[in-house]
């Protein structure tokens, strides 16, 4: 892909970002903070990337346990963020019944 | 190494994983949807890792013999079984540590975790692109050039070294940020703002130390520039939240959410991958537009918030004319007797709530409440706590229907015509002189009209301390206040037993 096609995506990107986001209801902006934080760690195929390529010499090396690294904290994040957004979510409840009156 | 888009369908993987994600935000638009929403998350991300390890399968390269006659000596590549299994095991790793914080931490303590989650994604940023620079051959940006004399070298495109330093940069500014913020919202740190001499000229010539070092490795690829904006970048971030403190956290922990989007981006751009970019785009406009709706809830403009020092500087002014005036003071029973026989009570929670950790008790009071026939809503100020929407989860911890609990544009007209305001933990944001003192520092910004209730109760500590605006706060004096100087907890838990 060249880069204005990259640029284009995202571009548009940041628009749909901006439409989504004013939509979500103010009473699940935490929530919302904890799923972006889940979902920004998909940095972690460059991770991957780093962990899984066959680099030679020190570089080479150094450059595949960053990535190991960077594999494990972007984990932390994933399974954490998603998990505690779940969490949180479960604990949205409506009102069971109406409100009794004596 | 063959380039990670040179399969169409490995593109189209990264693409649906983006459009998940952009669904899994889409769900959040009401608690219903939210939880379909977040298992969209949850499988777009699985999309992406997925596809990454079987598309980046490790290999090496070994000695191996020809089985021709005689034997030749050759070399061969073939799946390399140990790094699968540390790649699997970092995972393993990550997702136990992970998991068992999810479990375990206290809802109160969610601003903290967040903070500490931000700094993760910083710092993978961070390491991501070193990896990136030092082995840029795997990651598909760099032509191997042979000289005739010396040894072959790899030449990182141009366009990839601006983006990766990017990537760094901003990546490392969000580490350093979230450790400090991290720090401040744990109580590791005083909340307080620490304010440097001249810190403003030291950010700005920091920030313009990084732009020409990026201009320097852009031109010369020379790994001692990139290290300088790495390091750089480490100080900035630290530099850039020290200053910022207490009732300005929201707009912190948003801000440094935007910055771990930009970053996502930026290495999107580096490794040319869709789902990054997506996500990195959502990520950061959704930081970003938390950052707006909290200033906005302030009347503060961005600028003057990232500046820092709010309430440090003003302060002293409103402090010194502060004069001993009139104020009633009230006991539970005073307060269990007066919602008993109200009509409408509205609850106004703040930080002081989540402090005492008065949520639950709370809960059982409303419940009393409405057993009396006592209409129960919750007021919601939009920077109420220490990051958005901080109240409202903690509500929904302690079971209160989300349907009880309003937004500010919803309920403010609701005041006038309601018997009770209860004020718990919250201060400057029911304090009319925003609306009526223009010297005051925090003048124009939107605030719960509790002093229109008919009777304001309004839970303290003490009447000494003021809030974090450091201005005294008129609904204490009102002939329809009563001050109910307690702990929250304490006092809710006495209104509860007097209810009865």
């Amino acid at each position: 892909m060249d880069f204005v096609a990259i640029l284009s995506i995202f571009v548009l990107a940041c628009f749909v970002g901006y439409y989504v986001v004013w939509s979500v209801t103010p009473a699940l902006h935490t929530p919302l903070m904890a799923v972006t934080n889940a979902i920004s760690s998909v940095i972690i195929v460059g991770a991957l990337i780093a962990a899984a390529a066959s680099g030679a010499g020190a570089a080479g090396a150094s450059s595949k346990w960053l990535g190991l690294l960077g594999v494990v904290l972007a984990s932390v994040n994933i399974f954490g963020g998603f998990a505690v957004t779940q969490r949180m979510l479960a604990m949205y409840r409506k009102k069971e019944r109406p409100a009794v009156h004596k | 190494m063959e380039h990670v888009a040179a399969n169409p369908w490995v593109a189209l993987a990264y693409l649906v994983s983006g459009v998940c994600f952009i669904l899994a935000l889409r769900g959040l638009s009401s608690p219903q949807t939210s939880q379909r929403g977040n298992r969209f998350g949850m499988i777009g991300m699985a999309i992406a890792v997925v596809t990454t390890l079987v598309t980046h399968v490790p290999e090496k390269t070994v000695d191996i013999l020809l089985t021709s006659l005689p034997p030749v000596p050759a070399q061969g590549v073939m799946t390399d079984y140990v790094a699968i299994f540390e790649i699997l095991a970092a995972i393993g790793l990550g997702a136990a540590i992970g998991i068992v914080t999810a479990r375990r931490i206290a809802m109160t303590a969610m601003p903290q975790l967040v903070a500490a989650f931000h700094s993760l994604v910083g710092m993978a940023a961070v390491l991501v692109a070193v990896a990136a620079f030092l082995n840029p051959v795997a990651f598909g940006i760099a032509d191997v050039v042979t000289p005739l004399i010396g040894q072959p070298f790899a030449v990182i495109h141009g366009v990839s070294r601006v983006e990766m330093i990017l990537g760094v940069a901003i990546g490392a500014i969000t580490f350093s940020g979230s450790v400090i913020a991290f720090l401040k919202l744990n109580g590791n740190m005083g909340g307080a703002p620490i304010l440097l001499p001249a810190r403003h000229a030291i950010n700005l010539g920091g920030l313009l130390a990084i732009v020409w070092f990026t201009f320097l490795f852009f031109q010369t690829q020379e790994p001692l520039w990139f290290y300088t904006v790495v390091a750089l970048s480490f100080a900035l971030g630290f530099l850039l939240i020290i200053p910022i403190g207490g009732a300005d956290m929201p707009v912190v922990v948003s801000m440094l959410n935007s910055y771990s989007g930009w970053a996502a981006a930026a290495m999107g751009f580096t490794l040319h991958n869709t789902a990054m970019i997506i996500t990195g785009a959502l990520v950061g406009s959704s930081g970003a537009i938390l950052s707006y709706i909290m200033c906005r809830a302030m009347n503060r403009s961005f600028i003057s918030v990232i500046a820092g020092g709010f309430g440090a500087e003003g302060g002293g002014g409103a402090a010194a004319e502060k004069i001993d005036r009139p104020w009633k003071r009230g006991s539970a029973e005073d307060a269990a007797f007066l919602m008993s026989q109200a009509e409408q009570v509205i609850i106004v929670p703040g930080y002081g709530m989540a402090v005492a950790q008065a949520q639950h008790v709370l809960r059982e009071m409303a419940d009393k409440l409405k057993e009396e026939g006592v209409r129960v809503k919750y007021a919601i100020h939009p920077v109420a706590g220490r990051m958005p929407g901080h109240m409202n989860v903690l509500l929904a911890e302690a079971n209160v229907p989300y349907d009880e609990v309003f937004e500010l544009e919803d309920i403010n007209s609701e005041f006038a015509q309601s018997d009770v305001a209860f004020v718990i933990g919250a201060n400057d944001v029911t304090n009319p002189a925003a609306k009526t003192d223009k010297t005051s520092p925090i003048y124009g910004m939107p605030i719960l009209d509790v002093e229109k209730a008919k009777t304001v109760l309004f839970v303290k500590r003490s009447m000494g301390g003021v809030g974090y605006a450091g201005v005294d706060n008129e609904v204490f004096y009102r002939d329809n206040t009563m001050m109910l100087l307690a702990d929250a907890k304490k006092m809710v838990e006495e209104i509860v037993k007097a209810l009865g």
